[in-house]
């Protein structure tokens, strides 16, 4: 379980305030708000790549704030990240990049890395890119090697920024689609930052909504779509027209 | 008139104090990568096949640049002694007076100022860019040292080449300087030699100018590593930082030479 309690965070304005979010162990949880509501500083939040100025995150017991680097280490090991970005390294491979966790953290036989690099890439319709730079790759090429740079540790927790951003519609609903037959075959806690809501809500579980650094609904994915909060529902339902 | 006076000076002031503010910040925030570099030097705890690779990207493919900057630092010093040396008929000493300003100073200087501008601004270009496409936070969040894999490698592959360069361009500006002598004066490299080799020069003038490589070897791979490191901004913010590694290095290079010029004497 994921569990952030009063978390706030201010740069030159706030940008989190009070945040109270829980996140049941393997649960698709999709995190929806307007740009710079403060959705992919949580996720950074819970992996421990920034601090909040107050607060608790707790991940599975663990409080993430009181880790020291070793413990930061080892707790990170079992977090899988995509993000925004894609943020593969420009002067390694596709397969390099994928099996650079494999080959850092887990020394696995190189002939296992091999196996399961073919295996993620085959799972996102990249087979035979292997040799090839992320400098020769389409965007949305890009955004698949960074899923399966995610997924191949096979962590208990994923976060996902945009895993769809710039993709076709059919390509986005395949890689939503891959993604919840992933966290079903991992039995993973995973969150899922995306704009894309048609689709996006098509496999989530349980859905939160950022607002100008506040989280202001929690609910299930009908609840999400029926809210009677006017700002949750002309969200979901991308009407022009309402408070926001 | 002195509440205006006050009033006038007060944003000067202002602005002085956050410079001074900021270039503090600087030089601290090199302070503290010098001590996180050392720290893993020291365990070995940094990524020896990343250091591989940097030293032939930063080392073997410089190689051109220092060889044409070297050979022309040795021709030039001999332009600019002949017409003393041919004044006084002192040919025998230009092999002396070449090599004293070659080995301690020239070659040093120069060789790091072309290393700044190839490699330091590269490498902080690299970095810059890794830190705003979220490289560097991939690799936190992938629960692995960015300065142990990434930065502590490029900075020793930074101070190895420039020492490694030195040399090579020392051995390089002499054999330009003889043949300078040779072409405009009439020296024989022989003379040129033996010029060099009879006690005027020793292996603390060529120590002195080594010394003063890995000085800036380190001005310069620490500079470089922060500045990248610590951009922001996207593709601006990459200009932004290449430039802050090329003029403070250099800038701390001369600064650092002049010191260390009295301090080595």
């Amino acid at each position: 379980m994921i569990r952030l309690e009063g978390v706030c965070k201010t740069f030159d304005r706030p940008v989190l305030s009070d945040v109270d979010l829980v996140v049941p162990e393997s649960c698709l949880f999709g995190l929806i708000g307007p740009g710079a509501s403060g959705k992919s500083l949580l996720l950074r939040m819970i992996t421990g790549l920034m601090r909040p100025d107050s607060g608790k995150v707790t991940v599975a017991g663990n409080d993430v704030l009181a880790m020291g680097d070793m413990q930061l280490h080892e707790y990170r090991k079992g977090i899988g990240m995509l993000f925004q970005n894609n943020a593969l390294f420009d002067f390694m491979t596709v397969a390099e990049n994928i099996a650079f966790p494999l080959r850092r953290l887990f020394h696995l036989p190189e002939s296992e890395i091999a196996e399961r690099v073919a295996e993620r890439l085959s799972r996102v319709d990249l087979p035979g890119f292997e040799s090839r730079l992320p400098a020769g790759l389409s965007g949305g090429q890009k955004k698949r090697v960074g899923v399966a740079r995610a997924t191949v540790t096979r962590a208990p927790i994923v976060l996902y920024d945009e895993p769809a951003a710039g993709l076709d519609p059919v390509t986005s609903q395949k890689i939503f689609d891959l993604l919840r037959a992933e966290q079903r075959a991992a039995n993973a806690t995973v969150i899922m930052v995306s704009s894309d809501l048609d689709r996006l809500l098509t496999v989530t579980d349980r859905v939160g909504m950022m607002l100008d650094g506040r989280l202001i609904f929690v609910g299930t994915t009908d609840e999400a779509r029926n809210a009677a909060d006017p700002r949750v529902y002309q969200f979901v339902h991308g009407n022009v027209d309402g408070p926001l | 008139m002195s509440a205006e006076t006050s009033s006038a000076s007060s944003p000067a002031f202002a602005g002085l104090a956050q410079r001074a503010n900021e270039w503090l910040g600087v030089v601290g925030g090199f302070g503290v990568l010098l001590v996180e570099i050392l720290r893993r030097t020291f365990r070995r705890d940094f990524d020896r096949s990343e250091f591989l690779r940097n030293l032939y990207r930063m080392g073997i493919k410089s190689m051109p640049i220092v060889t044409v900057t070297a050979l022309f630092t040795g021709g030039i010093m001999v332009i600019q002694a002949a017409p003393i040396v041919q004044r006084y008929g002192a040919y025998g000493l230009l092999g002396w007076g070449a090599g004293f300003g070659t080995l301690r100073e020239i070659a040093p200087l120069l060789t790091a100022l072309m290393i700044n501008g190839r490699v330091g601004a590269n490498n902080t270009a690299e970095l810059g860019t890794m830190a705003v496409t979220e490289q560097i936070d991939a690799l936190r969040a992938l629960a692995i040292d960015p300065i142990g894999f990434l930065v502590a490698p490029r900075f020793l592959a930074i101070v190895t080449t420039l020492f490694l360069s030195t040399i090579f361009s020392d051995a390089l500006a002499l054999v330009g300087a003889a043949y300078a002598g040779l072409g405009f004066l009439g020296v024989e490299p022989a003379v040129f030699y033996r010029g060099l080799t009879t006690g005027l020069l020793g292996f603390g003038d060529v120590a002195h100018g080594l010394e003063k490589s890995v000085v800036f070897g380190v001005v310069i791979g620490l500079s470089s590593c922060h500045f990248g490191l610590s951009t922001k901004g996207g593709a601006p913010g990459v200009g932004r930082s290449v430039n802050s590694t090329v003029v403070a290095s250099a800038a701390g290079i001369f600064v650092l030479d002049y010191l260390l010029s009295f301090a080595l004497s």
